[in-house]
């Protein structure tokens, strides 16, 4: 068993897991404490011990099931070993296929329990009596199931055609069925096919624009706490703290007035204040909502918040925002009545500098933070990045987030360049993942 | 007294003894972590039961539980141990003036004057102990590694005593809230479990166990509908606890059964944001009045 639990460690690692000697000798450990025979409990304890996270139990997950299923089909091969007869057998015209129909459809209904496995197999013998396969897997699929009839459910819940089934027990069945012909396939030409990596679409844990919406709500709170928290990384060590006399010497008294113990002054925490600029022209309408929910969830965190949307010109939507609670009612109050006045449609970051410094002037100090949220793509006009130093400079620091992959940037009407040098840090940031990176490049950031 | 579980399925049994449901993955982590010595790091969102699952745990193995609940500038002079300097002061004071200072010295700083915070007395505990350390991502990262030691030898190095061995082998378990990142250091020591929303029959399960007078299509009806309120998009979704207080809200209620009316006078024990509390009147509470939820059977 030794050397098959290392080739599925290799083959996690490929993955793209942490899977140190260590947490390998925890699971010979584990697997020493539990049964073998129940594959639930062996693959658990390979969980608890394998994969230190939430993503990579699902990555495991993957990988176990492919690992034992081609390990499994190795060693049948080596030895010799075939189904196919059985399979023949069972499809020598005593099947009836109406009959067959009925009940795959009440097991995946989930009215009565049976074996899908089984099922599958059944399936894929009486079809097979109906012509031979294709020899390609995805397409024998799909014919099986159309000359099955099954069709999903067109909304969850709603069962209006008699013949459908629940669209996951229906993806469930698919996969017992392309599964046995793989099987099959391996049986008849005595080889295994190439291991393929997990698509990415696979290992991604499920999710819906709702839970987008939280994420970022997480990752900004996260966001909150690093920002109140900077800067009192040394507070237990006093460092450049004041001696409270009078706490101290209260305190003496206890000790015979020997001021043995020194109390301080409570360091204030840091009061964050925050300037958003947010794009919400037409070349970043992908991203503007992504940016809008982000603009959204500072402004349930932050008190000391100032947001501005532009295009060609500036608006300030702090009132909008304390107005308004729900995101969507935000999104509409926004792109209806901001007077994000666009003429033309186009940014022009340059007079957005402008019209910002002049605004918000007085109130830029070096305790503050701006964040601009945009593609800095200025259609060909004058992106006054003079004006921009001037902005970063009286303020404390200046992030850019850029919902480009860096490698678009400073192509076409792209300036980049002319911005970066002046922020204390850029970011490509389009996805939650990316927000989180910038909340811990935030930490490593000292203010000034 | 203490006992070990034997076995997975025993380990469940305990467990469900002392109140409280685990699941398949949840019976086995404890029980590796009592075979294997190891201490388990339980994830997952707010309110599934990460604390509880150590109170049922020492309530189960009849093992006392130590609780060290982790916030931001946690440092060893509030977890690990501290010197009563005060007493030490008052000591070299009382000692006659010509005493040498080597005696003093060994005199101070003698076990007498040793302030033991929770991890200290977890691992100095003659009977095996449940150590909880709560929300161990609220404390610093130089915290974690200072657990390190603790963790992976089961003993405290101070260095004017010496190594203080475990005596018994403490049940460790550390909860996270997911607010950072662990470092890796400290997960290769651990035992990994997620634990998440469980599925609506075992929610029943738990509810009928928590609030076993509560009728049992009621209580159907109120899985039904907190799972319902869970798949909204909510800035605080509720939690086991929640739910169970809910029932138990309901019993001292008399209530027949789940309407839109009651959801509305009672909401606020399962959602806790303004603006929760309007989406869930608007979407769950409409469906409540049309008859659409209880039709169909849970699960």
């Amino acid at each position: 068993m030794a050397p098959r639990l290392l080739e599925l460690a290799d083959e996690l690692r490929r993955e793209g897991m942490a899977v140190g000697t260590s947490e390998l000798l925890d699971a010979f450990e584990a697997l020493r404490a539990v049964s073998w025979a129940d594959q639930g409990e062996f693959q658990e304890a390979l969980a608890a011990t394998l994969a230190k996270s939430q993503e990579d139990r699902r990555v495991l997950e993957l990988v176990f099931d492919r690992f034992f299923y081609r390990v499994a089909e190795r060693e049948a091969g080596a030895r010799g070993l075939k189904e196919g007869a059985t399979l023949r057998g069972e499809g020598n015209g005593q099947i009836d296929l109406e009959e067959l129909r009925g009940r795959i459809r009440d097991t995946l209904r989930g009215e009565s329990e049976g074996d899908l496995r089984d099922l599958a197999r059944l399936a894929i013998a009486a079809s097979g009596r109906l012509g031979e396969g294709s020899g390609v897997i995805g397409v024998d699929v799909q014919r099986i199931r159309r000359t099955l009839g099954l069709k999903g459910d067109a909304m969850a819940g709603e069962r209006a055609d008699p013949h459908s089934v629940p669209r996951e027990r229906l993806r469930e069945f698919e996969g017992h069925v392309r599964r046995e012909l793989e099987r099959a396939l391996i049986e008849r030409t005595g080889s295994l096919p190439p291991a393929r990596p997990l698509r990415e679409l696979d290992r991604a844990l499920p999710t819906g624009p709702a839970q987008d919406l939280a994420a970022v709500h997480r990752v900004v709170a996260q966001l909150r706490r690093r920002l109140a928290t900077q800067g009192h990384e040394h507070r237990g060590r006093h460092r450049s703290s004041v001696v409270d006399v009078r706490r101290t010497m209260r305190q003496s008294l206890g000790t015979g007035g020997v001021p043995l113990e020194l109390r301080f002054r409570p360091t204030r925490p840091r009061r964050p204040e925050l300037f958003v600029l947010c794009d919400v022209s037409t070349s970043v309408t992908s991203a503007s909502v992504f940016f809008l929910s982000v603009l959204h969830a500072l402004h349930d965190s932050f008190r000391k918040l100032r947001s501005f949307v532009f295009v060609e010109r500036i608006s300030e939507v702090t009132e909008v925002f304390e107005r308004e609670r729900s995101f969507g009612d935000v999104s509409r109050a926004i792109a209806g009545d901001a007077g994000v006045a666009d003429v033309s449609g186009y940014t022009d970051y340059g007079r957005v500098w402008l019209e910002f410094l002049e605004q918000v002037m007085d109130d830029l100090d070096p305790r503050s933070t701006v964040i601009v949220l945009g593609d800095a793509r200025t259609n060909g006009r004058e992106p006054h990045a003079k004006v921009f130093s001037h902005v970063a400079a009286r303020a404390g620091r200046t992030f850019w987030m850029n919902p480009e992959p860096r490698l678009y940037w400073n192509y076409g009407d792209s300036v980049m360049a002319a911005y970066e040098p002046y922020c204390t840090g850029v970011f490509e940031c389009w996805t939650t993942q990316q927000l989180e990176a910038f909340v811990n490049a935030l930490t490593d950031l000292r203010p000034g | 007294m203490s006992a070990d579980f034997g076995s997975i399925e025993e380990t469940q049994k305990a467990l469900e003894s002392a109140g409280y449901l685990a699941g398949d993955s949840t019976a086995l982590v404890c029980f590796l972590a009592q075979e294997l010595g190891k201490p388990v790091l339980v994830e997952g969102p707010a309110g599934v039961g990460k604390t509880e699952l150590a109170k049922a745990l020492s309530r189960a193995g009849g093992r006392p539980l130590i609780r060290l609940q982790c916030y931001e500038g946690l440092d060893e002079a509030k977890a690990l141990y501290e010197w009563n300097y005060r007493k030490q002061l008052l000591r070299i004071q009382v000692e006659a003036s010509d005493a040498g200072w080597q005696e003093v010295k060994d005199d101070i700083f003698g076990e007498e004057f040793l302030l033991s915070r929770p991890l200290l007395t977890a691992i100095s505990e003659e009977q095996p102990v449940v150590l909880l350390i709560d929300e161990i991502d609220k404390a610093d990262q130089e915290f974690e590694a200072m657990l390190l030691e603790v963790l992976s030898e089961f003993q405290v190095s101070i260095p004017e005593l010496g190594v203080v061995k475990a005596r018994s082998h403490p049940l460790v378990l550390l909860t996270s809230n997911n607010s950072r990142e662990l470092t890796e250091a400290l997960k290769r020591r651990c035992l990994y479990l997620w634990l998440d929303y469980p599925d609506a029959g075992r929610e029943l399960e738990i509810v009928r166990l928590h609030a076993p007078d509560l009728q049992e299509h009621v209580a159907r009806k109120l899985v039904e509908v907190v799972h319902m309120v869970r798949d909204l998009d909510l800035k605080k979704p509720p939690s086991i606890a929640e739910s169970i207080d809910w029932a138990r809200a309901l019993l001292l209620l008399g209530a027949e059964d789940v309407d839109g009316e009651l959801l509305k006078r009672t909401m606020s024990i399962i959602v806790k944001h303004r603006t929760d509390l309007d989406l869930v009147a608007e979407r769950v509470g409409v469906k409540l009045t049309d008859g659409l939820i209880g039709s169909r059977p849970a699960g």
